[in-house]
């Protein structure tokens, strides 16, 4: 609290402050700007509503297809180790530009051409690479005698994991994978490199445009009214 | 002679370059409880797992109501359904009920409707002492209950032979009795068994057949009473002397 304190009495005794004040906190430019970002958050919650489906049955399927057994799956299972160690090891941002302006380059009929969508297909590819690795985790983490047991009451190896395996793997991951929520939540702003606008580029365009950043501030309060209670979620679950 | 129930002829099986079962030979004739005993890493629990197919044999055959079920254009799935198994550290599923986990090898892999798979589990849960624990989940049971409900779960399949991998040891020593005295039970009602055990006294009192396992091979056989009280090989003698001498 008194580092807080003394922070803040630094920066508001600061010789900039009046500066800073108007362009970073003024009350009207904020009250003049917020229904427009508010505009643009609703598409940031949409498109992260849509993403987190995708992402949560991408990503089991991915999974599901690292830990097969069967020799014949060998070139699934390899495909599935390209797919989350290309996807996690390049930049998000590099794969919302290179879906975002690569895909439609191709001009190949039936594709979609939408930055909304590309962006969304983007983050659904880094994404499930990510929860695919934490489903991973969760299934590797279930003793191998909950699998023979189930096995021994003539259960085959699908029902084995439909019913046994994967109801107690996917309780076990739930706190990492809110986790990742969070962080999906924050980086649907990174499809705003396609021209979408969304919270955080209406907020650039309008600091832009009167050299006021003030509605970046507002974008930013936006975030958190979402992340914040997600957090708080994420700590309730891991701690049961 | 009647064919047996299970009968392993040759039967090896390696991990790498430790072989655990050297040429095994073992039948287990209808109404028969025949009991594995020795030291551990012998090759018990491999055994029984080889049996239930749940590890794959490198030579010899097991037979099942005198058909081969060890070779591999048999489906392993249709073949566990007609065996039941019982684990050293029970393995319930934690995450269902105790109903649950009675039924769900009836209604997943013998296609029993769901309620009357359920009421059938309910019987036999009462008749082992566990009536009204039904809707409970795995861990609010002691171990003794635990393993109970184990055995229940196996028998509810209605198996052909029940495969029971010391089932005891894990239990502290006031639970044990509970268990042992389920299983003298089945064995009255005439329940094809094949058991691992560390319990002599257990041994003495169900096994129609005692077999001395000893690096893999089975060193030793006989009625019961007669391996146990005047073993002939020295190595039954030593193992059964330590025994006494841990008491």
């Amino acid at each position: 609290m008194v580092v807080i304190g003394g922070l803040a009495a630094i920066v508001v005794t600061s010789p900039g402050w009046e500066n800073v004040q108007e362009t970073f906190f003024s009350w009207p430019e904020f009250k003049r700007v917020f229904p427009d970002v508010l505009d643009g958050f609703w598409l940031d919650v949409k498109m992260f509503c849509v993403i987190e489906v995708v992402v949560l049955i991408l990503g089991l399927a991915i999974a599901l297809l690292r830990i097969s057994r069967a020799p014949a799956l060998f070139p699934l299972r390899l495909m599935g180790a390209v797919y989350t160690d290309v996807l996690r090891g390049v930049p998000t941002i590099l794969l919302v530009f290179l879906v975002g302006f690569g895909v439609p380059a191709l001009e190949l009929e039936g594709l979609p051409t939408g930055p909304v969508v590309l962006g969304g297909v983007a983050l659904s590819l880094s994404y499930s690479a990510y929860v695919a690795e934490v489903y991973r985790a969760g299934i590797d983490s279930i003793h191998p005698s909950q699998r023979s047991a189930a096995l021994a009451l003539g259960l085959t190896e699908t029902q084995a994991l439909r019913h046994v395996v994967l109801p107690q793997a996917v309780r076990r991951v739930v706190p990492p994978l809110l986790n990742d929520f969070v962080a999906l939540q924050k980086d649907v702003a990174l499809v705003s490199v396609l021209g979408v606008i969304e919270a955080f580029r209406v907020a650039q365009i309008e600091a832009s445009a009167n050299f006021n950043y003030t509605p970046l501030l507002a974008a930013a309060a936006l975030y958190l009214c979402v992340t914040i209670p997600l957090a708080r979620i994420v700590d309730r679950m891991q701690r049961r | 002679m009647s064919v047996p129930v299970l009968e392993l002829r040759g039967v090896t099986k390696a991990y790498g370059e430790a072989e655990v079962l050297r040429g095994i030979d073992l039948a287990v004739a209808e109404h028969e409880a025949v009991a594995l005993i020795g030291a551990s890493g012998s090759g018990k629990s491999t055994l029984l797992r080889c049996v239930d197919l749940l590890e794959e044999i490198d030579d010899g055959d097991v037979f099942l109501d005198g058909e081969v079920i060890t070779d591999p254009a048999v489906d392993p799935t249709a073949i566990r359904r007609r065996l039941g198994m019982v684990f050293q550290s029970f393995n319930l599923f934690p995450h269902m009920s105790v109903l649950d986990n009675v039924a769900l090898g009836p209604v997943r892999a013998q296609g029993v409707p769901r309620e009357q798979a359920r009421e059938r589990g309910r019987e036999l849960l009462a008749r082992f002492g566990l009536g009204g624990r039904e809707s409970e989940h795995p861990d609010r049971l002691s171990g003794g209950q635990q393993q109970r409900v184990a055995i229940v779960r196996a028998l509810a399949t209605q198996p052909r032979a029940l495969l029971l991998d010391e089932v005891t040891s894990a239990l502290d020593p006031e639970l044990v009795g509970e268990v042992l005295a389920v299983i003298r039970d089945l064995k009255a009602e005439g329940i094809t068994m094949l058991i691992a055990t560390h319990e002599m006294q257990f041994a003495r009192d169900v096994a129609d057949e005692v077999c001395f396992l000893h690096e893999g091979r089975v060193l030793e056989r006989g009625p019961a009473e007669r391996v146990l009280s005047a073993p002939e090989r020295p190595e039954t003698q030593r193992f059964l002397r330590r025994l006494l001498e841990a008491r």
